[in-house]
């Protein structure tokens, strides 16, 4: 069994001191999270508090109709637990002419603009309240692919995406995320009954270990299955990898002269910050 | 003979030179009132780390006539000072870099020899390799400098040693990585553990400055340090803060410890120059097997 555990103090200080400096590179003293009810934009929200302090942090609920009560009221235990702004901006307004131009869509296509019109909305407030899109990505989902592009995958920077979802949970215990929001089962809540582990076929504890064997220890699919995994779990896991490489880059640029963005024409965001 | 180090572990304006000069001058300022005499920066103190496509822009020349090192060496005749920069040379090769400034002149310019190009890292990309790894005199004895992924390498410290080095002043701006259940970052507790081998290998003084702060997603970890030739830690600046961090060592402590342990009396060098040749003059010299 891979040790998955960290250190939160650790964590927690490079993390919060990361959030508070990068915003104020980027001239700004706020920070605007999407908060879903779930464990990652929980997180997210807590370290945005604590790294900018709660007046500076505004936590946008953004239920659809079919969005369930439990997920709003763990929100909102997140809000009072943090002391952050709160907004609730409901999407079914601005989503269901789409939906209804298409009434034979696909779950995936309808997840998709759910989570792009919350991109919208987060944007949008990150231009009123003069605050940062802080992600929730944790590094499980960002690997799997499992995110909308340009929905909630898009934020101006993202402090979960190098902890696996079991490293978050720690990370959420130590900093007193509420209990009811780390012990339910993670849902992109985009129909009732849907989880995360339902879709993707296997569990996070199964596919963190996994991960980490094939992502940070650079171990071969081959060493994976002898180690004990089974063949088509690692199979399925690597495909996804791949597959949803897309995700993870920016879009290519076709070059053409010699210097081209993206190639050579090379630095940090934070240059001359 | 005592004399006071100071660790300096700031964090740096990505690619604002005069920013980061402003704060050498100040720090050395308060260095100095605090008593000490010698100032060690991290590597590339004056510019930042993961500078790309900045580089050439950035370089200067270790010299009175520069406009950087004008005001640092200014500042040299009240302490002493390691610095890290980006160095041009003639025929305008780039290196990082880290000049020993002392009394208004520059005793020494080490360019930094092993350039990590993996992983994150992307050094030999945009820098030229140093050359060569010597040891020169100050005022508190001899003293060998070296740049982070060189003293990841055993050899440069080892030549440092054979060439009379008994202070070592390594410099670093080492991203933290390897977050586990411990209280420290991988990267940080193998940093700690090989520079604490060095001063016990060597029975020498290892003084450690690394910077903090971040660069786009980089933290760095501070946790600068001080080591004894008995491989104690005499001070450590905290992790993740901007920090100076004084710590005196008292020169005679060489003695001592090698009236116990002789072991740089009994180093071979001779025997070490002898079988390098023969390993690298061998028929298949670097097998790859």
């Amino acid at each position: 069994m891979t040790d998955l555990t960290i250190n939160p103090a650790v964590a927690r200080k490079i993390l919060t001191g990361w959030i508070r400096a990068e915003i104020n590179r980027a001239g700004m003293q706020r920070a605007v999270v999407g908060l879903s009810g779930g464990l990652d934009s929980a997180m997210s929200c807590f370290l945005a508090a604590e790294a900018l302090g709660p007046q500076n942090v505004l936590a946008v609920r953004m239920p659809y109709r079919t969005s369930s009560q439990d997920s709003l009221d763990d929100a909102q235990r997140v809000i009072d637990a943090t002391g952050v702004q709160s907004a609730t901006i409901e999407i079914t307004p601005m989503a269901e002419p789409l939906l209804e131009r298409f009434p034979d869509m696909t779950s995936l296509r309808r997840g998709n603009i759910m989570a792009r019109m919350r991109m919208i909305v987060l944007y949008d407030q990150s231009a009123a309240f003069g605050g940062l899109v802080v992600g929730t990505g944790n590094k499980t989902e960002i690997l799997l692919g499992y995110t909308t592009l340009y929905g909630d995958s898009a934020c101006g920077l993202n402090p979960l995406g190098d902890l696996y979802k079991a490293q978050v949970r720690q990370l959420a215990a130590a900093m007193g995320v509420p209990e009811s929001v780390r012990v339910k089962p993670p849902t992109a809540d985009l129909w009732a009954g849907q989880t995360d582990e339902g879709e993707l076929g296997f569990t996070y504890a199964e596919v963190d270990q996994l991960l980490y064997m094939l992502v940070d220890e650079r171990a071969t699919p081959e060493e994976c299955v002898q180690a004990g995994y089974d063949e088509g779990f690692v199979r399925k896991v690597v495909d996804r990898i791949r597959r949803n490489h897309f995700k993870r880059v920016m879009p290519p640029i076709a070059k053409l002269s010699n210097r081209t963005v993206g190639y050579d024409f090379l630095y940090l965001r934070d240059w001359g910050t | 003979m005592k004399l006071t180090i100071g660790l300096s572990q700031i964090n740096t304006v990505l690619g604002d030179v005069q920013a980061n000069l402003e704060k050498h001058l100040e720090i050395a300022k308060q260095a100095r009132s605090q008593g000490a005499d010698l100032l060690v920066f991290p590597e590339l103190s004056l510019t930042g780390y993961v500078l790309q496509d900045l580089v050439p822009t950035l370089a200067h020349r270790p010299n009175a006539d520069d406009p950087v090192f004008r005001p640092l060496l200014a500042a040299s005749q009240k302490i002493d000072m390691q610095v890290g920069f980006v160095e041009v040379d003639e025929r305008r090769r780039f290196y990082i870099a880290a000049a020993y400034l002392s009394g208004g002149q520059v005793l020494h310019v080490h360019r930094k020899v092993y350039l990590p190009t993996y992983s994150m890292f992307d050094e030999g990309r945009f820098f030229a390799w140093g050359d060569s790894v010597r040891a020169f005199d100050t005022r508190f004895g001899r003293v060998g400098m070296l740049i982070c992924e060189d003293f990841w390498h055993a050899s440069p410290p080892y030549l440092l040693w054979l060439d009379g080095a008994d202070i070592f002043l390594h410099m670093s701006a080492s991203p933290g990585r390897g977050l586990n259940g411990s209280d420290r970052l991988e990267s940080a507790a193998w940093v700690d553990h090989i520079n604490a081998a060095y001063a016990s290998l060597f029975t020498a003084f290892v003084a450690h400055a690394n910077r903090v702060g971040y660069e786009d997603g980089l933290n760095f970890w501070g946790g600068s340090a001080l080591y004894g030739p008995n491989g104690s830690l005499l001070v450590e600046g905290p992790m993740h803060e901007e920090a100076l961090t004084l710590g005196e060592i008292d020169l005679t402590q060489l003695h001592h410890t090698r009236a116990r342990l002789p072991l740089l009396r009994d180093e071979r060098p001779g025997l070490v120059a002898r079988e390098l040749e023969r390993i690298l003059h061998s028929p298949n010299p670097n097998p790859g097997r």
